[in-house]
């Protein structure tokens, strides 16, 4: 997604800091299902996601007057959204401590399975099931990886701009980048090489 | 029979390469690599197809009604809830 895909629809700064209530209206419209849909892969929890969403355009309202309009407003909205959730996932006592090593490094390489499954058709590639498969496939990556899978590869977030979100050195981001792609990689490998062999026996 | 490759050298490279980060001595000594390692190739191109996939916008449903509703009265908006 990338915050700048929040939708925008030329919502005026000037009349949020005036307190006009439509205006917030039309931007709590305009990007809600956005920030609970982030909320909620960060979370896997509607309740939580949800607490999130609510807290978000809260918090916003307070920093409003403070808000220069450096950034876009969307993109101000969106870093509170992903603080808010990065909260919740602490608030869970979930490990986002930051470190530079990981103490399962060694085993950061795992031999990797082997079938080119290019050549998939698209629509076979993000078929209903195959999304299914990708979501699950995220869902039980450990939350270190998870996270910064996410806002990098999913949010198109940057390496910088990750390592900031989480108070992590690049260098972890990294080294967390490459573990979770490597996993994931795997995963979808073992998924469409099955629908590969099915393919071929059909 | 899923076979398994352990070229180790490679597999902390090519996250960057994917990216366009790696420097390029190391890129060009990985392209070297690929070009000799038809399984190191099959690494790279599969796990760049994984990042592109993740990256495809999911089909969006709008925000739960219920939640919509409920949002809007903790913000006192319950006025534009059906605008």
């Amino acid at each position: 997604m990338s915050e700048e895909s929040l939708n925008n629809p030329n919502i005026s700064l000037a009349a949020l800091k005036a307190g006009d209530r439509a205006e917030f209206a039309r931007l709590v419209d305009a990007t809600s299902n956005h920030i609970y849909r982030l909320a909620l892969k960060i979370l896997r929890d509607p309740q939580d996601a949800e607490d999130v969403l609510q807290e978000t355009y809260i918090k916003a309202l307070r920093a409003l007057p403070e808000f220069e309009g450096r950034s876009s407003l969307s993109t101000w909205l969106y870093r509170i959204a992903v603080n808010e959730a990065l909260m919740g996932l602490r608030k869970r006592r979930l490990n986002l401590v930051p470190v530079d090593e990981d103490p399962e490094e060694e085993d950061a390489h795992p031999g990797m399975v082997l079938t080119d499954w290019c050549c998939l058709p698209e629509d076979e590639l993000l078929s209903a099931e195959s999304r299914q498969r990708l979501d699950q496939a995220v869902d039980e990556l450990p939350e270190t990886l998870r996270v910064v899978f996410m806002l990098r590869d999913m949010e198109g977030l940057s390496i910088r701009e990750t390592a900031e979100m989480l108070g992590l050195t690049e260098t972890a981001v990294k080294t967390r980048l490459l573990r979770a792609r490597l996993n994931l990689r795997n995963q979808l490998s073992l998924y469409y090489a099955e629908r590969l062999t099915e393919k071929s026996s059909e | 029979m899923t076979e398994i490759c352990n070229c180790k050298g490679l597999a902390s490279t090519i996250s960057e390469y994917i990216d366009g980060e790696l420097p390029p001595e190391l890129c060009a000594e990985l392209e070297k690599h690929m070009s000799e390692c038809e399984n190191c190739t099959i690494v790279v191109n599969t796990m760049r197809k994984t990042i592109d996939l993740y990256k495809q916008p999911e089909p969006t449903n709008p925000l739960p009604d219920e939640i919509k509703s409920r949002l809007y009265t903790r913000l006192h908006l319950e006025d534009y809830l059906n605008k």
